[in-house]
């Protein structure tokens, strides 16, 4: 449960729900805590619900921080 | 996976571990808590430990939900469904295997005969609840406040349908109060603290301040990767060999310093924090647990069939209190590996594979 992984939104749904995917495999998420996502941002899912929007820049600047 | 494989990579970990073993004073001792179980898991599988100089101590926090469930709560639960057949109880798949108090988990009255549903997201019991009109359908709601938003919108979302057959068991515990409770073990030698990613990113940075100020503890919030854990504690070193206490986001790429302003305006609504909540293995925390809101008490499972709860009683010889503190190891518990393992879990560490003695024992922590 305490689990969460990286996934990309593919498409919006009524009701706040979304198709998320990940490696190849769709699920239907509801995304009534980030409800500003749009398709093709990377969010962080856990137990169902998108948490939050995962930022390139940043991401880039953490893999970069010693070089 | 986008966003994991490239933060697993050996050259970008090892390289900052030798900028750890750089920057490190060899004549110093840093002792770090990650608090998160999610982290404590990481740690020992990607083997970080075994990158570290010696002087740089990693010890492992409270912060996974299942261990510190007290059993109590598994036990009324446990006798609920034994006098009502209506109720159908929806957990996650962590919780199946725990024991409660007295000794039965829900793995063994599934088995005789109890109609326990194992579930993914709360949105699952939502739709249990919607299909089975004629069972009363409980949640087992557990988690830190990673989890306590996704219960909240369940129970928004459960009085929208009209559902007048879901409530939910709300078992949710908070951070700020746990960590308060260790910093405050007299006997502490504890120089800074790897903050949860995920819990952080619903209740944000200034959530640990009162922690950084009064007890002058650098606080890093990091990432689950091994690349996210390892600059952490880089930060941390950093840190304490500037004599700061800052609030520090390493997981910048997840965390924004707010929070998730509308995930916490959401817990507001539908909890309540408890005057106190029972901790296995740490004992009551004041202000440490979310209870539901009065407003939504038809939802709340506790209301609804009168739970009540035993006191909590450890094993004499279980030492899960102080190794929840950073005060021991579980090398240094009489119990482990003799009588505790993770078929026959003592104490809070084993129950769940990120407690910290269930990590020694798979991972051979010494």
């Amino acid at each position: 449960m305490c689990l969460a992984v990286p996934a990309q939104i593919v498409k919006i749904n009524d009701d706040l729900m979304a198709i998320c995917e990940l490696s190849g495999i769709q699920k239907e998420i509801s995304i009534a805590l980030i409800p500003e996502v749009q398709i093709g941002d990377f969010v962080i899912i856990h137990v169902g619900y998108a948490l939050s929007k995962i930022d390139e820049d940043e991401a880039r600047k953490t893999l970069e921080m010693f070089s | 996976m986008k966003y994991f494989d490239e933060f697993c990579d050996a050259s970008l970990v090892k390289e900052c571990a030798q900028e750890i073993n750089k920057i490190g004073d060899k004549t110093k001792q840093y002792n770090f808590m990650e608090f998160c179980g999610g982290h404590t898991h990481a740690i020992f599988r990607y083997g970080l430990n075994q990158l570290l100089p010696d002087n740089v101590n990693m010890l492992h926090g409270p912060g996974c939900p299942v261990c510190v469930l007290p059993g109590t709560r598994i036990d009324s639960m446990i006798e609920l469904l034994k006098i009502n057949s209506q109720i159908i109880l929806c957990t996650y798949a962590d919780l199946m295997r725990v024991p409660g108090q007295q000794g039965k988990s829900f793995s063994d009255i599934k088995a005789q005969g109890a109609n326990i549903k194992m579930i993914y997201s709360p949105l699952d019991a939502l739709e249990m609840a919607k299909k089975n009109p004629d069972k009363e359908i409980i949640f087992f709601a557990i988690g830190f406040e990673t989890t306590s938003p996704s219960t909240a919108m369940s129970i928004i979302q459960a009085k929208k349908l009209k559902l007048t057959n879901y409530s939910v068991f709300s078992n949710h515990v908070l951070t700020p109060p746990a960590v308060k409770h260790i910093l405050d073990a007299p006997s502490t030698s504890l120089n800074g603290f790897i903050g949860p990613g995920h819990v952080s990113v619903v209740i944000g940075l200034d959530a640990y301040k009162p922690y950084t100020d009064k007890y002058k503890q650098p606080v890093v919030i990091s990432g689950f990767t091994p690349l996210d854990l390892i600059q952490s504690i880089y930060m941390l070193v950093r840190q304490v060999n500037n004599k700061t206490h800052q609030i520090e986001n390493q997981y910048t790429r997840s965390v924004l310093p707010s929070g998730n302003l509308n995930a916490q305006k959401i817990i507001k609504e539908v909890f309540s924090i408890r005057a106190e909540f029972g901790w296995r293995g740490l004992g009551n925390i004041a202000h440490s647990g979310h209870s539901i809101n009065e407003k939504y008490s038809i939802f709340d499972s506790e209301v609804r069939f009168n739970i009540k709860f035993a006191q909590e009683k450890e094993h004499p010889h279980c030492a899960c209190g102080t190794i929840l503190q950073g005060l021991k190891t579980p090398l240094e518990c009489k119990l482990y590996k003799k009588v505790c393992n993770p078929d026959n879990p003592m104490g809070a560490c084993m129950v769940s594979s990120e407690g910290a003695c269930a990590a020694y024992f798979t991972y051979g922590g010494n």
